[in-house]
């Protein structure tokens, strides 16, 4: 009952140089579009995958990341005897008492300095963090000035090889290990002995207290303790939620920005895709007056010419994912502006971004070709005829 | 023996029309009348600009008229709505222009199926009743073609089997020889001879051509708005 769909598709091939154009122009928005949006999930599954659902970190209260935060040993100790923290297979609890400092390394390539997490951590921390792989060298050695660094930061930085030194805090610290840890923010970290940052940074307090429930449901109960015990200013959270809480303002700020400036920009391919339509029903007027003559009615006219602007549009959103998609294979290292350090991470196109992406070209496709249809539709097939 | 006139198949009452070209009311048509009956050939001829077009598209439904009734088979076509009447269109006329007006992103074989795509053919029976009629015109072997590959004579007889796939009662052609050479026009009216003679089509037929017009059964003339049935050859254009 309407015009076959072959004769949408043909028309675009046979003016496929017009075709190519307006295509072209929607793929660029669309890949904008979609790349900016990969870069706030990759950014958020990064810093979300870097913790665990049972593991909590408690903070000072108030302090929006680790940096900032401070916990005595005295409120330390105290975390430490919670009847909810889990024993590990040798008896000691999974509970480490962690110290987060920033010091500033040179990057490869432009040599210009940025921040880098160093970690000192505790026996424990490894266990709590079954991301984090020994990929070359060895452990560091607990009580020694050795640490290991994360791959990222290998990668991203200059002098942090193994076997190098890294000097700061009034010491030098010899890199014996590189560890990965998948895709998440440790991989930008440099680890090793909490006490002994502590002593080369001259910090009487932690800054973190992370360990292992031992069963996820207790969270509420050792929360609501840590929280109301008028010694401990402290806050407890889930590792999850305390990376994702610090990926947030970052992400939106990433969405907010992606689609205001693709959304501005399809303002152009739109008016492309709308020439583009006028065009071809200005061409194709006669062509339209037989199609009405021969009882194609108004609405078959229309859904015709606005097939071939969502065509364009499925096309140029088709070609915008693919090409976002190869972004992918890169690997970039941003600010994290929760933390001030260097953050690693990749564009990740999840089916949701795909399909966001399609439907804002198609959008575009049919914003554009709905008036061009319309007009189409409404010739009056006698002029229509006479427009050979 | 008293021979009865059979009920006409074609009914024009007292047509008018005129056009409006901005402030200026242009008269077209003043109360026409006449009848077609069935199985006729009528060739319209007169000068330029007297509304012979105009009258066949009204004839044809694709416009409207100002005043009078235009009865085709029983149906008043002038008080349809315009879905109704592309309906009518789909199902009783067909179209045979000047230009052949066929879709040029669509092959031969398509252009001739087109019209079936209204009619709820399943896609096997739209091939074969599209290759039935190619047949009629001696197009077998065009199927794959694209008009821009075929030349005038063949796009016409294309445009013909696009006419008559649908089987209307009624064939409407404006100057359909009027933008061919001698030749291919000859085979264009002797297939529009054939569609009249072997399979009962009525068909009205515009044209400037005497030629032509001498293949219809029957000559009218239009002239300032008037309709008359001269000879052509005491009347010429
Ligand atoms: N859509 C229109 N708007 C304004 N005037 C029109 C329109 N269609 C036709 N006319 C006028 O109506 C008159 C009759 O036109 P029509 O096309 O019917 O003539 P015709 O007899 O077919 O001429 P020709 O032999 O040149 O094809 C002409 O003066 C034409 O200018
Ligand atoms: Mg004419």
């Amino acid at each position: 009952m309407a015009v076959p769909f072959s004769y949408s598709l043909r028309n675009l091939w046979t003016r496929r140089m017009t075709t190519i154009l307006t295509v072209a122009g929607m793929a660029l928005v669309v890949f904008v579009f979609a790349t900016i949006l990969m870069l706030a999930e990759g950014l958020e599954r990064t810093l979300v995958e870097t913790g665990s659902a049972d593991n909590v970190v408690v903070i000072r209260k108030g302090s929006a990341s680790e940096v900032m935060s401070g916990v005595e040993r005295a409120q330390a100790a105290v975390v430490e005897v919670q009847p909810e923290v889990a024993v590990g297979r040798d008896g000691r609890r999974l509970l480490a008492k962690e110290l987060v400092v920033l010091i500033a390394l040179p990057k490869r390539g432009n040599g210009k300095a940025s921040n880098v997490v160093l970690r000192g951590v505790g026996p424990a921390s490894l266990e709590l963090r079954p991301q984090v792989r020994l990929v070359a060298g060895r452990l560091p050695r607990m009580g020694s000035s050795e640490v290991m660094a994360g791959r990222s930061v290998v990668k991203g930085f200059q002098g942090v090889g193994l076997n190098e030194r890294v000097c700061c805090g009034l010491r030098d610290w010899r890199v014996v290990g590189v560890f990965d840890a998948g895709n998440t923010g440790f991989s930008s970290e440099i680890w090793g002995d909490a006490d002994q940052f502590m002593q080369a940074f001259r910090r009487p307090a932690y800054s973190s207290v992370l360990f292992k429930l031992r069963d996820a449901r207790e969270f509420p109960a050792v929360k609501a303790r840590l929280e109301t015990d008028p010694r401990l200013p402290l806050e407890a959270k889930r590792e999850t939620r305390y990376y994702l809480d610090q990926s947030e303002i970052m992400a939106k700020f990433l969405r907010i920005l992606g689609v205001s400036l693709t959304v501005i920009f399809s303002i152009g391919a739109m008016l492309g895709a709308m020439i583009t339509m006028y065009s071809a029903v200005a061409n194709r007027t006669a062509e339209i007056g037989t199609l009405r003559a021969l009882g194609f009615r108004r609405r078959n006219i229309l859904i015709a010419f606005l097939m071939e602007s969502l065509l364009l549009g499925f096309i140029g959103g088709a070609v915008g994912i693919a090409c976002s998609s190869l972004t992918q294979l890169l690997t970039i290292s941003t600010l994290n502006f929760q933390t001030f350090s260097e953050l690693a991470f990749r564009f990740t196109l999840s089916p949701a971004i795909a399909a966001q992406a399609m439907g804002f070209s198609l959008g575009m496709g049919f914003i554009g070709g709905v008036l061009p249809a319309l007009r189409a539709s409404r010739l009056n097939i006698v002029d229509a005829l006479r427009a050979v | 023996m008293t021979t009865e006139a059979p009920a006409p198949i074609i009914d024009v009452q007292g047509v008018s029309k005129s056009y409006r070209r901005g402030e200026l009311v242009v008269p077209v048509l003043h109360d026409i009348t006449f009848t077609i009956a069935p199985g006729e050939f009528l060739s319209l001829m007169g000068p330029s600009g007297s509304g012979k077009s105009t009258l066949l598209n009204l004839v044809a439904g694709i416009d409207h008229v100002d005043g009078g009734r235009i009865i085709v088979e029983g149906v008043d076509i002038t008080r349809l709505t315009e879905t109704e009447l592309a309906r009518w269109r789909a199902n009783s006329v067909g179209f045979i222009f000047q230009f052949y007006n066929l879709i040029p992103v669509l092959t031969a074989l398509e252009n001739v199926e087109l019209p079936l795509h209204l009619s709820g053919l399943s896609r096997r029976a739209r091939r074969e009743h599209a290759l039935t009629a190619l047949d009629l015109v001696g197009l077998s072997h065009r199927l794959d073609h694209f008009p821009g590959q075929l030349s005038g004579g063949e796009q016409q007889r294309v445009a013909i089997a696009r006419a008559v796939v649908t089987d209307p009662t009624v064939l409407v052609a404006d100057e359909p020889t009027g933008d061919l050479d001698r030749v291919s026009a000859g085979e264009v009216l002797d297939m529009m001879a054939r569609l009249n003679r072997e399979l009962g089509k009525t068909i009205v037929m515009v044209t400037h051509d005497p030629r032509a017009a001498a293949r219809a059964h029957l000559k009218r003339h239009l002239d300032k708005g008037v309709l008359s049935a001269d000879d052509p050859s005491e009347n010429p254009d």
